[in-house]
């Protein structure tokens, strides 16, 4: 490999980052605000993905992207209406979700698992028409998903410092003083399940669109990718305001794709990118667990070793 | 103010568990009554707070807070009359957020959308004051790393930052050390005089429990066995009150905090 290859490489990354970055943004709102870890993450993109396509092919482009997010706050709903509601765990309510959106997906996509936009009009298209050639031209990927990434960091910020995203943290946080200050923690999970899924689906919405095509497994292992992202980006700004670890979100979910993608030139084989997701997460969550533990270890040793020496 | 009727709850019901924790409970608070409410171990005080707060729903029974029927009322409705504090410091507050942020939530001022203003700033800034703990200057720090005693402190100026019509205290100083208890203690008298609060606090202080309020409850097995206030309390000692207990139960009282005289 030589340095001449590492642009285009550094760009791909940083598309297929914040791309997927908007996943992680959601995540940090459900996963790291709201303390529900939303395994339909994977069925909600795909959805996302799946509706945006079927609307963009339908010859809305713009109001696709609308689309595939009202889709989100739908599949967030019935997560949230799931566990707060039906008394469904949440783990399982993600899970639940997760396996009736294949079917659900399929169906949308007209009895297909695959989907093509080769000659459909999508923001992407519209937008390289309009770049060409300026030296933007190659960037037109970049700008729509720099955007995005830029909308939703901009609105969690503002929105978690106003009084509902207060609650919804404090839901997190510790469910009975929200119930003391007379807001229903079953309200504010709702309203943080909708939110973070339509960003979840406008990912998938625009990761569809960016690559012309949607196939029925496009959104499958998101949700680990996105939270070995999420864990990455904590492990650069663990300190810091809202503002700032969500942007840590977001760099996450670029180094994430970086290494990834240099892995790759490497010749990892691509299949690999959801055994290494797995393994980061297992690290990034039990690291700090293993290091609680690594004293009392210590300790055993130590008195093994003196048991011994009496003996 | 707060009248209950006939209110009874049974956990576990049906299996080997069963446990009648509240039997046929009728109680009234009239406005401006400091209760304090006294009893063994697992006598049913906690779980007639919890009762009253809408932790759960009681099995039979009527309750009416401000002749409303709260009775099937969901607790966060409750809480809009009904101020609570428990003996674990760290119920009350989240911890991941900052001061200003806590009081903001109990204070639910403002739209849903709307962001912590300049001046509720400087309202907060004043209420913390009056604490003389120091917290004024600490309003952007995380909740976590107060003491315990500054957290029930925040927690009480929260439960009250919009006086509820009843002050539920569940041992609320219990856990702290003893220079923290008597300051919570005190801005705990001082609020509910200043907001002329009906407040049930529990204690196992027998001192305390004499001394503080009004009239004083002794709960047993899930009744009230004892309800005390005027010149009958006034004239009670803490061995009257042993001795009390000791007749109306036919048992010793084994609170064992109570007999050591822990604070």
């Amino acid at each position: 490999m030589n340095f001449a290859d590492m642009g285009p490489l550094i760009q791909t990354a940083l598309e297929l980052g914040l791309f997927s970055a908007l996943t992680v943004l959601a995540l940090y709102l459900s996963y790291t605000m709201l303390n529900v870890c939303d395994l339909s993450t994977d069925g909600c993109f795909t959805m996302g993905a799946t509706v945006g396509a079927v609307v963009a092919i339908s010859g809305h482009p713009y109001l696709s992207i609308f689309a595939a997010m009202a889709a989100g706050m739908l599949s967030g709903l019935v997560v949230a209406f799931l566990q707060t509601k039906m008394g469904v765990e949440s783990l399982l309510a993600g899970i639940i979700v997760n396996t009736a959106w294949y079917s659900v997906n399929i169906a949308i996509m007209g009895n297909s698992s695959l989907l093509n936009m080769n000659k459909t009009d999508t923001i992407f298209s519209i937008l390289k028409e309009k770049l060409e050639g300026t030296f933007l031209a190659s960037s037109y990927k970049l700008i729509i998903a720099f955007v995005a990434v830029a909308l939703v960091v901009t609105f969690l910020s503002f929105f978690l410092k106003t009084r509902l995203g207060l609650a919804i943290r404090a839901t997190g946080n510790n469910p009975d003083m929200v119930k003391s200050s007379s807001i229903n923690p079953a309200f504010t999970t709702i309203v943080g399940l909708c939110i973070a899924n339509a960003f979840t689906a406008l990912s998938g919405c625009l990761l569809a669109q960016s690559q012309k095509s949607v196939n029925i497994d496009i959104g499958s292992g998101m949700v680990t990718v996105a939270l070995a992202s999420l864990l990455i980006g904590g492990a650069i700004m663990s300190k810091g305001g809202i503002t700032r670890r969500a942007i840590g979100a977001v760099i996450g979910a670029f180094l994430f794709r970086l290494v990834y993608t240099i892995a790759l030139r490497f010749n990892m084989p691509a299949y690999m990118l959801k055994l290494v997701s797995s393994v980061i997460v297992i690290i990034a969550i039990s690291g700090p667990y293993l290091k609680k533990q690594f004293p009392l270890l210590q300790r055993r040793m130590n008195l093994r070793k003196l048991n011994r020496e009496g003996r | 103010m707060l009248k209950i009727s006939n209110i009874s709850k049974t956990f576990n019901p049906g299996t080997v568990n069963a446990k009648l924790a509240i039997d046929n409970v009728s109680l009234e608070v009239k406005d401006g009554d400091f209760i304090t409410v006294i009893g063994a171990n697992g006598a049913g005080k906690s779980t007639l707070f919890n009762a009253i707060a809408g932790d759960f729903i009681t099995d039979s029974g009527q309750i009416f807070l401000d002749d409303t029927d709260i009775t099937l009322m969901p607790e966060y409705l409750r809480a809009i009359k009904i101020g609570r504090l428990f003996q674990d410091p760290l119920r009350g507050t989240a911890a991941g957020m900052t001061i200003e942020e806590n009081l903001t939530l109990a204070a639910g001022r403002g739209g849903w959308l709307s962001r912590i203003s300049h001046a509720q700033r400087e309202e907060f800034k004043d209420m913390l004051r009056e604490l003389g703990m120091g917290l004024e200057d600490r309003m952007k720090q995380p909740m976590g790393l107060l003491s315990g005693g500054q957290r029930q402190a925040v927690t009480l100026l929260m439960a009250t930052i919009n006086p509820p019509s009843l002050l539920l205290l569940d041992e609320h100083t219990a856990a702290l050390d003893p220079a923290a208890a008597d300051k919570v203690l005190k801005i705990t008298k001082d609020v509910v005089e200043r907001e002329k609060l009906a407040c049930l606090m529990i204690t196992h202080n027998m001192q305390s429990a004499l001394q503080l309020g009004n009239r004083t409850i002794m709960m047993n097995k899930g009744k009230i066995i004892l309800d005390v206030s005027g010149e009958e309390r006034a004239n009670m000692t803490v061995a009257d009150l042993l001795q009390r207990f000791k007749e109306l139960s036919g048992e010793a009282l084994d609170n064992d905090r109570m007999l050591l005289g822990v604070e």
